[in-house]
């Protein structure tokens, strides 16, 4: 009781400290710093989707990129073809979430165990990365739009207010619209959560033998986790290629898919604020020292992390320590296995 | 009394070992039955090839006049077959109550679970461990919860793997008391190797030895039985002279 | 004929670069389960390592045999002794650990040298045969591939510092019954590992340039032939490049190169569904 409690006064809290940001930090920021904050946003949006299947699923993707790529480039090419970024936006959701569908069936019903799973996930966006590069020349062309290769996809159309394709959102409101996503995506994964779903979730997650022998079907139950992990990470891609008006395969690559990584684990596997905060620190890290021109990008961020998972083991969120613990034994004990060690 | 549970000729082998050699067991609605045998004579390879856990080589299983060779695990649950297994298996991370409704919540909806699960904490006696988390419980107390959620999914055949193992007497007397109650509404079988606690809840025993059943009969025979006393004896060096 | 020959040799050189790259990886996550992210920054320093070597005089084949594997192997060391001895066990943290090293040498790298791609010539010359030419270079590749196969393969078999190797594979705490100190015998090993790892570096710097992005271009296929070689060292890491090579060398025949990358990947994905274990994991299993 005390638990639920307590997590449900820090949800409402992370989510009514973002409305405020949303609603008063267009007043007082300065467009670029809303075009970060923007950026922010959606990054935020795509480390939530895998913070939910990793934390709360005990899924370990560590391919996620290639749900929110192929987010982006659904999202670019339908908005192009069709003008209107309203359709296109859903369209993004539902193929990247049928992609994850897809993906997780083959691993899951493949009795695949969770270090595998992560090499199977990491292959299968940089088989995307590979495949998207290949793609340039007239051949490939979905209705208007090239594919484009290596080159990627140009002018990819700016949000604009639904059913009304001349008329875009401008910074403030496109800022306001990314946050808002994210609080609510962040309030429905909660909501979501407390209900028997949730609590199944969990089941699978802690034990997955003991839900089975209790008559839940534990594959179907992580493909529906996974696939609503894809759709969410969909819908921050197609934000993404929004913001930045182009798209190339460079947001399936090994860089794209470890920051997501990096910022779950850093924030801590098992909560969901966590991982949002460690996205947007690191990312202002970043940002501000490559600005500063104090020393390589790679290489600060590579000390930062070497230091926390030496002196904070469990990441940012002391809650998420008995879960991680869990995941690597049970991770280490399954390889020992497999190989019949 | 049809037999709620049949194998025929069923044969379990991994690596070159054979842990199972062509067993026939059946096992009676309402029946109440234990198996006992040394270490490694296969009894909870027995429950694990029932559960769909370890695939056979050979062999057939029916439950409920249905077969469910080849069934998933859940598949099986959901005919109606609950486990409790021999190293308690709990959601850890869950309270006590949560772990219960879990198990109920497969065959009915939240309002119904909840009931459910608040009835059978209080019928297994583990209401004050209610809110506590599964995790931090003692191993008794945990053999205690996972009986509950299995009684929670209403079951008509009911697996127990050492369901004393590692209790006080006062503690598995109340499981002793509990399985026979429970045994009103469906049948039992359980796997022990504490004699004492055979000897309070058994009809009929069934004795595995080295992958199939050596005898089978009421438990003044078996337990009187010359040669299961020298395996027993050769083995464990304990005596049913209790 | 002569298309044929050209074409194995091709092939060959596909799976020997696979080897070349992987035996390292093969020896840290086959005997001490930990997944090395770093590995393709290893190959990297390697690379540099003979770069710098070279340039500074000594002979190349001085500074590919010798320097580049001590350098990198010193380095391996080091690495272990300082973070990995933290993280046995601790697969999740390993990983994100030996990210951290990635992004820390790749990065220290770039402040180091620049960014620019370095050239070293290949020596030797072209090897014609028919109408097509190749280089003895690439022969080179191969026979040294599979030289460190079978060096490795003896090792393992037939020394007292192998058979201990086999011995910690199957139980770590085998080593200390053995009066080993287990903290040197995983040192040696990570070392052993990144030493084979700065070796490939080296012998794949003509043909690959030097660079401190080289490594990423390694890492996704090293994983791939050791995870697909399953438990084996020599046999799964050879078995595994051998297939991979293959599919990879005629995809790129028959499409581009980077198809025939996608297709490796594929190829892979495919294989871990139908042999979770990896290849060794179900045939030859035993084997060295």
């Amino acid at each position: 009781m005390k638990r639920w409690f307590l997590s449900g006064w820090g949800t409402v809290l992370a989510a009514l400290l973002g409305l405020a940001l949303l609603i008063s930090l267009p007043f007082f920021a300065s467009a670029y710093t809303l075009l970060q904050a923007t950026l922010y946003a959606i990054l935020s949006l795509y480390t939530l989707s895998l913070a939910y299947i990793w934390g709360y699923g005990g899924i370990m993707c560590f391919g996620q990129a290639a749900f929110f790529g192929a987010g982006a480039y659904t999202f670019a090419v339908a908005a192009i073809n069709l003008g209107d970024t309203t359709l296109p936006l859903l369209l993004a959701v539902v193929i990247s979430a049928l992609f994850a569908a897809a993906l997780g069936y083959f691993m899951f019903y493949g009795r695949l165990t969770d270090v595998y799973m992560g090499i199977v996930t990491l292959l299968t966006t940089l088989i995307c990365s590979q495949v998207m590069s290949q793609t340039a020349g007239p051949n490939f062309t979905i209705g208007r739009v090239m594919l484009g290769g290596f080159n990627g996809i140009p002018s990819v159309p700016s949000i604009n207010f639904p059913g009304h394709p001349d008329s875009n959102l401008d910074v403030d409101q496109f800022f306001q619209l990314t946050t808002g996503i994210v609080i609510v995506a962040y309030g429905l994964l909660k909501l979501l959560q407390r209900s028997a779903f949730g609590r199944i979730t969990i089941a699978v997650r802690e034990n997955e033998s003991r839900a089975a022998l209790l008559g839940y079907d534990v594959r179907r139950h992580k493909l529906i986790v996974f696939s609503i992990g894809g759709g969410i990470a969909g819908m921050a891609g197609a934000f993404f290629a929004s913001n930045q008006l182009f798209i190339d395969p460079n947001v399936f690559n090994l860089a794209m898919a470890a920051q997501c990584v990096i910022w779950v684990m850093l924030g801590g596997v098992g909560t969901l604020i966590g991982p949002i905060v460690a996205c947007c620190g690191l990312q202002f890290l970043t940002t501000w020292l490559s600005g500063a021109n104090i020393a390589n990008n790679s290489f600060v961020l590579g000390v930062v992390l070497m230091i926390i998972v030496l002196l904070l083991p469990s990441g940012l969120a002391p809650a998420s320590l008995s879960t991680l613990e869990r995941l690597s034994r049970r991770a280490s004990a399954r390889v020992h296995e497999a190989d019949g060690a | 009394m049809s037999g709620l549970l049949r194998t025929r000729g069923l044969t379990v082998a991994f690596g070159g070992v054979t842990a199972l050699d062509r067993v026939d067991f059946q096992i009676g609605e309402g029946e109440l039955r234990c198996i006992i045998g040394p270490n490694g004579a296969g009894k909870s390879t027995f429950f694990k090839c029932i559960t769909g856990q370890v695939a056979p080589l050979r062999g057939e299983i029916e439950f409920d006049g249905q077969s469910v060779l080849g069934f998933d695990t859940h598949q099986v649950a959901r005919r109606g077959i609950g486990i409790k297994m021999q190293v308690p298996q709990l959601f850890d991370g869950l309270d006590v109550w949560e772990n219960v409704w879990l198990a109920a919540r497969v065959n009915h909806d939240n309002q119904t679970s909840n009931k459910i699960a608040t009835r059978v904490v209080e019928r297994a006696n583990i209401a004050s461990l209610a809110r506590r988390r599964a995790g931090y419980l003692a191993h008794g107390q945990r053999q205690l919860v996972e009986f509950a959620m299995v009684l929670a999914g209403e079951p008509k055949l009911i697996l127990l793997d050492e369901p004393a193992a590692g209790m006080t007497a006062d503690e598995s007397g109340r499981m002793a008391d509990m399985i026979r109650e429970v045994n009103r509404t469906a049948a039992v079988i359980v796997i022990e190797h504490d004699m004492q606690f055979v000897r309070r809840i058994a009809g009929t025993i069934t004795v595995f030895n080295q992958g199939s059943i050596l005898i089978e009969d009421r438990a003044e025979v078996v337990l009187g039985d010359r040669i299961v006393r020298q395996i027993y004896l050769g083995k464990q060096g304990k005596t049913f002279d209790a | 004929m002569d298309y044929a020959a050209v074409i194995l040799i091709q092939v060959l050189s596909a799976a020997a670069v696979l080897v070349l790259v992987s035996s390292g990886l093969a020896i840290i996550f086959g005997m001490m389960r930990i997944i090395n992210i770093a590995h393709g920054e290893f190959l990297m320093l390697g690379a540099y390592a003979f770069l710098v070597a070279v340039r500074s005089g000594a002979n190349i084949w001085f500074a590919m045999f010798v320097v580049a594997p001590l350098v990198v192997g010193t380095f391996g060391v080091i690495v272990e002794r300082l973070l990995i001895r933290f993280l046995y066990g601790r697969i999740v943290d390993s990983l994100l650990a030996t990210w951290g090293l990635s992004l820390f040498l790749s990065g220290g790298i770039t402040m180091a040298f620049g960014n620019a791609m370095e050239g070293i010539p290949t020596p030797f010359g072209a090897l014609s045969i028919g109408r097509f030419s190749t280089s003895w270079y690439t022969v080179f590749i191969i026979a040294v591939a599979m030289l460190l196969l079978v060096t490795i393969a003896l090792v393992l078999k037939f020394t007292r510092l192998g058979l201990v190797a086999r011995g910690s594979m199957q139980n770590p705490s085998m080593a200390a019954s053995l009066g080993i100190s287990p903290s040197v015998t995983y040192a040696a090993t990570f070392g052993t590992g990144a030493a084979l790892a700065g070796l490939a570096g080296a012998i794949l710097a003509p043909v690959t340039g030097v660079g401190p992005n080289i490594g990423s271009g390694f890492i996704a296929k090293s994983f791939i032939t050791v995870v697909g070689g399953g438990a084996s060292i020599v046999t799964g890491t050879g078995l595994a490049a051998a297939f991979f090579g293959t599919i990879n060398q005629l995809v790129s025949f028959w499409q581009t190169s980077v198809w025939g990358d996608a297709a490796t990947l594929i190829a892979a994905l495919i294989m871990l569904r139908v042999l979770p274990r990896g290849i060794t994991g179900r045939f030859f299993q035993g084997a060295i």
